[in-house]
């Protein structure tokens, strides 16, 4: 269950997380979070020797080496500012393994502290920044994709959604089991190949089904396994972090 | 009945094994009926939870669940020893097993000094983890089933695919060709008709029955009562009918007291099948009492332990004796939904399957269950006494690759050098940042060098290319931009 | 060591330590505040929607109404006890009328076959009921053994409607149940019921396939003189 959280006002400074996803695959979604804040007039601190929250490692089970990593990213965030991570995964990570990660050792009382400064960027737009939005951009469909660890360990299933209806050319569609996992689950797809393929076959099916021209994502693994399999099989239905297709259709 | 033994090619023997995980789930993925069939299934039951705790504080009666729970684990031996003492005043017979072999040893001998020929048996998930029925068998004592999903995975000659409901697997029409096929009834899409014949093809075996054996869904210290819950009667026959009847259960299925009950129960039927209530709530406290005209003149309990006592002894691995058994967590797994029960092979599929399995057997066995799952949360968030599933898979990883606490039998069994040297590579390099920043800048110089096919990964997918900058470099850029915007415009103009 | 004392030690020896037991609160499963008419109403929409058939009638005429159901329902043979007073107007009411009174008052064994084939129906009092659920709770006696409202296909039960509770935990807690349970306690909301084909519902698969329920309230004439 996601404790209820209380909202600082907005800062004068945040630090981002840009996770390892969007540094290797999708940096312009990185870029376009890190736009959408110094928008709001917050300024963005990027600290350039962030690397992996240490995930991929955690969920197979790897705690020593994802200790390591993730102790790595401890120092990186020295004054107290929010840590905006745009992506649901690597925030549910930081803001709830964390502090379990480090119980009982050294960095036990840094890691929580660190972790209470986690926001996911859809989080932090909505309530912290109160964010606004006028859409310039055509008439679409779109159908939006959270994340599990959105949805689940952050608790954020209505705040990516709450920012595509400020867009007053879009028409958020709704596909069936809206809340089911696409299947990605890190390094699941690569152990479970059949299994995850067949979960995102039925991911693609119903976002196609509900006439989405494009889906949003608050997840770059998400995208790279939803995208992979629309373009696997040729469709002409695309995906785009939520992050990429506010900045676009509001700048 | 005389049908039963007959061999039918239609429907094979089928066995399966947690070992052959990959190639089950294959299987089954392969396989439209079944894939049909489950998700039909776990749809309806998904949307009937959810309209069932419609009106309720959901989140606060789950707290009390799970609070219930942890108090009978935390008094645990006190409990057992509690419940013992009072299911003897009552006149129940208490027995004590370390295991299923010892469980099925007790039950048959108590058959035999009997006489037994024929067991009827209620639903009970404890008896299929130890495979009572085959034991007895051998034996030479027939054990039938009498839940109708159980009993037509017993005549199909297989094991159940769903904690709640054994027979979910098979549609109607694969069900009246069992039926047909194996106890004459005509064939036809009646389920009236079948359940009517089902009715009375096992009345008649209620009635001949020497023992029922049943399992229990919650045992009350304080009164030294064993709780059922069921729809369809069969459990009040197995436990009412037959001159004995045997109640087998894990030492964790205790609860301190009797009000424990209404609040597990609200929970255990609305997780389950999203029912207010079931049928009959079933609560046993003694044999028939001199002057009563029905029930049992024995009662035996056996209180199996099979690995139960080991799970207690970790603080963070304690939180799985919490179930309750209502399988919400398999009804809401999209893994459990794609590939069915048996492909897990084990007599507890799905989420709770692999966090239970791998105590009971080992992770040599189960080392593929645990990873068999995203992460995606569906389960925890339904658990009805908020068992962290999720958090439970991952402390198995760490266990099976020998990173946990070496509390789990086969712990380390899936370490492979080749693995635990990648992710030591992935350590280096995420800790040494210049490293990460060169190396990742360098994976993007050659992307058009990247392999079009990943593995598995891109026979369904197309292969993500790694983008041309890294976000690291294209900060760098970004700042330098926006610092000449900053000077132009505070140039005057 | 006894497979009970090496277990029993395991668990004592607890390896992470002794666990502190968390208090409970149970306020999210008692006291809903409803009047006797909702509790009824939700009594009736509860039973009713698992297929239970309700009727209502007063404490005066109810018998008139058994009689009613009786024909409606076709039943020549019902197993009724003796004792308890619902069973005694039974047995008056039915004196004339065209239906067996089969006793129950006697041990199974003795007539096992007669009641699994040849008994059309079970008469049982009920010890009263939960409006949350629609449920019956009820303590077999020897008057009324256990297997009355089992083994006949059809179960006609007789509810008192001021026996009303708002939850079971109400049922549990103001009846004292944990002082004392009887050899079978039961809840029953609606007849026997099965999904497993294909999550078809089909009713009677083991139990009755009809329940019931006779819910017999004061007359508003007995009421005033009260």
């Amino acid at each position: 269950m996601t404790p209820v959280k209380c909202y600082p006002p907005r800062p004068e400074k945040v630090y981002f997380f840009g996770t390892c996803l969007i540094d290797l695959f999708y940096p312009e979604a990185g870029l376009d979070g890190i736009r959408l804040l110094e928008r709001e007039g917050i300024e963005v601190l990027f600290p350039q020797d962030q690397t992996c929250c240490g995930q991929p490692a955690h969920t197979s089970g790897y705690h020593d080496e994802a200790r390591a990593v993730a102790a790595a990213q401890l120092d990186l965030f020295p004054e107290p500012w929010p840590i905006i991570v745009p992506s649901g995964s690597c925030g549910g990570m930081m803001r709830t393994h964390y502090p379990k990660l480090f119980a009982g050792s050294a960095l036990e009382k840094k890691a929580s502290e660190v972790s209470g400064r986690i926001y996911e960027l859809t989080e932090f737009l909505v309530h912290v920044c109160h964010l606004r939005l006028e859409d310039r951009g055509q008439p679409e469909k779109v159908a939006m994709h959270t994340s599990c660890s959105a949805r689940r360990e952050m608790g954020l299933a209505e705040t990516g959604p709450s920012l595509l209806a400020q867009l007053g050319q879009v028409e958020l569609v709704e596909q069936d089991r809206a809340a089911e996992c696409c299947g990605f689950g890190g390094t699941f797809a690569v152990r479970h190949p059949e299994i995850s393929a067949a979960m995102v076959e039925d991911k693609t099916l119903a976002i196609e089904a509900a006439g989405a021209e494009r889906f949003v994502t608050t997840d770059c693994g998400c995208m790279m396994n939803i995208d992979g399999r629309f373009a696997h099989q040729k469709k002409a239905v695309k995906g785009e972090h939520i992050a990429s297709y506010l900045w676009r259709r509001t700048s | 009945m005389n049908a039963q033994n007959q061999i039918d090619q239609a429907h094979p023997v089928q066995t399966y094994s947690p070992r052959e995980f990959h190639r089950q789930a294959h299987d089954a993925l392969g396989n439209p009926q079944i894939r049909g069939n489950f998700r039909k299934a776990m749809d309806g039951l998904m949307t009937k939870r959810r309209d069932s705790f419609e009106g309720w504080d959901v989140e606060t009666l789950r707290e009390l669940g799970a609070n219930i729970r942890m108090r009978a684990l935390a008094k645990l031996p006190d409990l057992l020893e509690q419940l013992e003492a009072n299911c003897q005043a009552n006149g129940i017979r208490v027995h004590w097993a370390e295991d299923g072999e010892e469980a099925c040893r007790i039950i048959r001998e108590i058959c035999q000094s009997h006489d037994a020929k024929l067991v009827i048996k209620g639903k009970s998930m404890v008896s299929e983890e130890m495979h009572l029925n085959a034991h007895l068998e051998e034996a030479g004592i027939e054990a039938l089933e009498s839940d109708l999903g159980e009993y037509l995975v017993q005549l199909n000659e297989q094991t159940p695919s769903h904690i709640i409901m054994p027979a979910i697997h098979l549609n109607t029409d694969e069900i009246s060709e069992i039926m047909h096929d194996k106890t004459g009834t005509e064939r036809t899409r009646d389920v009236d008709y079948m359940t009517a014949a089902a009715r009375q093809q096992l009345r008649e075996r209620f009635m001949a029955a020497d023992v029922g054996v049943s399992g229990v869904n919650f045992a009350v210290a304080e009164t030294g009562t064993l709780c059922l819950v069921e729809n369809e009667g069969n459990g009040r026959m197995t436990t009412t009918v037959p001159p004995v009847h045997i109640a087998v259960t894990g030492i964790e299925k205790v609860v301190e007291h009797l009000r424990d009950v209404p609040p597990l129960y609200a929970l255990l039927t609305r997780s389950a099948t999203g029912q207010q209530v079931t049928t009959y709530f079933n609560m046993i406290s003694s044999p028939r009492k001199e002057g009563e005209h029905d029930g049992p003149k024995e009662v035996h309990l056996v209180l199996v332990d099979s690995g139960r006592s080991r799970i207690y002894q970790d603080d963070e691995l304690l939180d799985t004796l919490r179930c309750i058994r209502c399988g919400a967590c398999m009804n809401h797994c999209p893994v459990y939904t794609r590939v069915g029960g048996h492909t897990y092979g084990t007599t507890y599929p799905g989420p709770i399957g692999s966090i239970l399995s791998p105590h009971m057997m080992g992770l040599e066995e189960t080392k593929d269950l645990p990873t068999a799952s995203s992460l995606c949360g569906a389960c925890g968030e339904v658990c009805p006494v908020k068992i962290p599933i999720p958090d439970l898979l991952v402390r198995l990883r760490r266990e099976a690759v020998g990173e946990g606490r070496g509390n789990v039998a086969g712990a380390g069994v899936k370490r492979t050098r080749t693995e635990a040297a990648a992710w030591k590579g992935f350590q280096w390099m995420a800790t040494h940042p210049g490293v990460w920043r060169s190396g990742t800048a360098v994976v993007g110089k050659l992307r058009a060098l990247t392999p079009g096919k990943l593995g598995a990964w891109t026979d369904y997918r197309t292969a993500p290319k790694p983008a041309g900058k890294t976000l690291h470099a294209m900060i760098k850029q970004h700042q330098v931009d926006k610092s000449r915007l900053d000077k132009s415009d505070k140039e005057p103009r | 060591m006894s497979a009970r004392d090496a277990i029993l030690k395991r668990l004592r020896e607890r390896a992470d330590g002794s666990l502190s037991a968390p208090e409970s609160d149970f306020a999210v499963v008692t006291e809903r505040g409803w009047s006797p008419d909702e509790r009824l109403a939700r009594f009736e929409r509860c039973i009713t929607s698992v297929h239970g058939e309700v009727v209502h009638t007063s404490r005066e005429e109810w018998s008139d109404a058994l009689v009613r159901v009786l024909a409606d329902k076709g039943v020549r043979r019902l197993a009724l006890g003796r004792e308890h007073p619902v069973a005694v107007e039974a047995r008056q009411a039915l004196a004339d009328a065209d239906v067996a009174l089969v006793d129950v008052d006697r041990d199974i064994e003795a007539w096992q076959r007669e009641q699994f084939e040849s008994v059309d129906a079970g008469l049982t009092s009920i010890g009263g009921a939960i409006a949350e659920t629609g449920s019956l709770w009820l303590w077999p006696t020897p008057d009324e053994p256990r297997l009355l409202s089992l083994v006949p296909p059809i179960h006609v039960a007789v509810l008192d409607a001021d026996t009303l509770e708002d939850t079971f935990f109400d049922v549990v807690e103001r009846h004292g149940w944990a002082n004392g349970m009887p050899t079978n306690a039961l809840l029953i909301s609606g007849p026997s019921k099965t999904a497993d084909i294909e999550q078809t519902l089909a009713y009677g698969v083991h139990g009755p396939r009809e329940l019931v329920v006779l819910v017999r309230h004061i007359d508003a004439d007995t009421e005033d003189s009260e």
